[in-house]
């Protein structure tokens, strides 16, 4: 008699998978709907939309002041929103807090290491936080400080430690509980280009191992490593979502040439290289020529007789897409 | 670079469930907090313990060999005992609710601003009223044993003679929360820099240790210096030590009111402080 549903539920379950088109809300970890927050009059975070689904790694791109960190202490219930929706592991961060927060690693955008305490120590007290024993926090502790690569400064004082440490400790510090979210609010900030990279590799590999991961960062190359799918808000608002492959050919060419005539040469020479490429940017110190070829382009400025100071042809990248979005630079 | 299991770091399984965890946090998240408020602490441990042996050994001396001397020279007593029998439980209390007014200041200040360390376990499931009554409970428990080693002194000194002298302990830790909660709160909304101390230690503690009827009887000063002691914690935790301590006596109901009076400003005190600290790390 069981045997006809156990049936009917693998069939189901079959013609779902592997493509699923509809996400099931067992699959969601954060759903937001009009998600707004307003300091006073200013309105921060304004009525956003965004599903993150189980196991992916989803980044909020923007400037300052976007509303980045607004939205994940939102998320994370250490912020209430002025209106919206917003669910997280099927909870309301809001109302169910400490229990929303047994599923998170958070690494906030400003380190806030406990710094009367030894950097051993720090993991071990915020462990204390999730109700987890010392038989299992202290190997924990020493795994974790591998991670961090920062098995040598155990009994360091964490004033001792470097900005970038420091940084890393924080991030090992939200691992503690083994999280099955984990958010990062410009986790590499302060980390030289070796330690971003084996970082971002790790959590590259956090991410096979099942932590959904959601990122902010302003920078475009950590946006293009680490995200599978991201929205780019500026000001609040979503100004487009996809992952980065799309957003480049949605909003960009394949190629950008990059032109520097002189500061000021750049203005005057802009009406003659009009009809040269799809669609022109002037920045104040150089002009960027959207194309699919960049150096065909390249050939035609110079067909033209303009003879730039610099040239260089390089792939569309996010930055582009911002530009193309908000008319401003990300990163100036 | 030897390289790590990332796998087994990430969902070793061996955590446990979040429910179970956040159900722990809910239960002794208070005790969480107070642990590692206890352990920071320990930066400046030498000065309590300076602080917790030096104070009486200083005031019980100064007090009972030196002043005492000169008063029962005299031929009088204060109260029908000896100065230092009626001055030692009075001392006792002061000095611990001058602890108080260290210990939920300053460092309440560098919780929230200069060292943001309440921040870090506000993204667990700890919660901020947890994190303010288990720091609350940190320096509580500092009390008690900075009142414990003031009565073991007051004993090697003669200077209390009742078998039920050990309940100036919890009077004087009580007395120091009456005081230090209120304080907590008010620490909890400041916004700048402790400015707002300086004017707390002269223009509350100051005249709260002066009028409370710790060194003469509050009945000796004029009626209309007599409201400080009346709305002290310290006056009321003074007479309920001295009552312990002595066996001052004190009307049964005035020693109920001296008990509602701290107990009150302890439970309005951490209330208040929960709610400004709740309001304050989610904001
Ligand atoms: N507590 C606050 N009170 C008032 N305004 C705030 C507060 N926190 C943030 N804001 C404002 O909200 C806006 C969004 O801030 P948020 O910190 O979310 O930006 P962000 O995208 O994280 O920027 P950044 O890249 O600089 O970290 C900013 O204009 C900021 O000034
Ligand atoms: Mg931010």
């Amino acid at each position: 008699m069981g045997g006809g549903q156990a049936n009917a539920t693998r069939q189901e379950s079959v013609s779902c998978a592997p493509y699923a088109a509809v996400v099931t809300s067992e699959e969601l970890v954060i759903r937001a709907r009009g998600l707004t927050k307003a300091y006073g009059d200013f309105v921060a975070v304004d009525g956003i939309d965004f599903d993150v689904r189980r196991g992916e790694s989803f980044g909020l791109l923007g400037p300052n002041g976007a509303g980045k960190s607004t939205t994940m202490r939102m998320i994370g219930g250490t912020l209430g929103r002025t209106a919206g929706e917003l669910s997280v592991v099927g909870l309301d961060p809001e109302t169910q807090g400490p229990q929303v927060r047994a599923h998170l690693g958070v690494v906030p955008q400003q380190d806030n290491l406990d710094d009367d305490l030894k950097v051993r120590e720090n993991l071990i007290m915020y462990g204390r936080y999730f109700g987890l024993p010392r038989s299992y926090l202290v190997p924990k502790s020493a795994e974790l400080l591998e991670f961090a690569q920062l098995t040598d400064k155990a009994s360091a004082r964490v004033d001792d430690l470097s900005g970038g440490m420091k940084r890393r400790l924080t991030i090992a510090r939200g691992l503690v509980n083994e999280p099955e979210v984990l958010l990062l609010d410009e986790p590499t900030t302060g980390l030289d280009p070796q330690a971003r990279h084996t970082l971002w590799d790790r959590l590259f590999r956090l991410k096979e191992a099942g932590v959904t991961l959601i990122v902010t960062t302003h920078f475009m190359d950590e946006a293009e490593q680490l995200c599978d799918r991201l929205i780019v808000i500026d000001k609040g608002t979503i100004m487009a979502e996809g992952s980065p492959a799309q957003l480049i050919r949605q909003y960009s060419t394949r190629e950008v040439l990059e032109l520097r005539f002189g500061s000021q040469r750049n203005a005057q020479v802009v009406a003659q290289l009009e009809g040269l490429a799809e669609r022109i940017e002037v920045l104040p110190d150089r002009i960027l020529l959207y194309s699919a070829d960049g150096e065909a382009t390249l050939e035609r400025v110079s067909g033209a007789g303009l003879h730039p100071v610099t040239s260089l042809v390089r792939r569309s990248s996010l930055e582009d897409v911002f530009l193309r979005l908000t008319g401003r630079t990300l990163v100036d | 670079m030897t390289d790590i299991d990332v796998s087994r770091l990430a969902a070793s399984g061996r955590a446990g469930e979040p429910t179970e965890l956040a159900g722990r946090a809910r239960r002794f998240g208070v005790w969480y907090y107070a642990e590692t408020s206890l352990r920071s602490m320990r930066a400046y441990l030498w000065t309590v313990v300076a602080v917790g042996v030096g104070q009486p050994l200083f005031y019980l001396v100064a007090l009972g060999v030196g002043l005492g001397a000169l008063v029962s020279a005299n031929g009088q007593t204060v109260d029908g005992v000896s100065y230092l029998v009626f001055v030692a439980p009075a001392v006792m209390v002061a000095t611990i609710v001058a602890a108080a007014s260290g210990e939920l200041t300053y460092p309440v200040m560098a919780g929230f601003r200069w060292r943001r360390t309440y921040y870090g376990p506000a993204a667990t499931p700890v919660t901020p009223a947890q994190i303010s009554l288990g720091h609350l409970l940190a320096v509580t428990l500092r009390f008690v044993a900075q009142a414990i080693v003031f009565w073991l002194f007051m004993l090697a000194f003669g200077a209390t003679s009742s078998p039920w002298s050990w309940l100036t302990v919890p009077i004087a830790a009580l007395s120091a929360v009456a005081f230090g909660a209120p304080l907590q709160a008010y620490a909890a909304t400041l916004k700048r820099d402790g400015m707002a101390f300086n004017f707390v230690q002269r223009f509350i503690v100051m005249p709260m240790m002066l009028f409370s009827g710790t060194y003469f009887p509050l009945s000796t000063m004029p009626t209309y210096l007599q409201w400080i002691g009346w709305i002290s914690p310290v006056w009321h935790g003074t007479q309920l030590a001295r009552w312990a301590s002595y066996g001052l006596r004190e009307p049964a109901w005035l020693v109920v009111v001296h008990v509602l009076v701290l107990v009150t400003m302890a439970v309005v005190g951490a209330a208040l402080s929960c709610r400004f600290y709740t309001r304050r790390l989610t904001r």
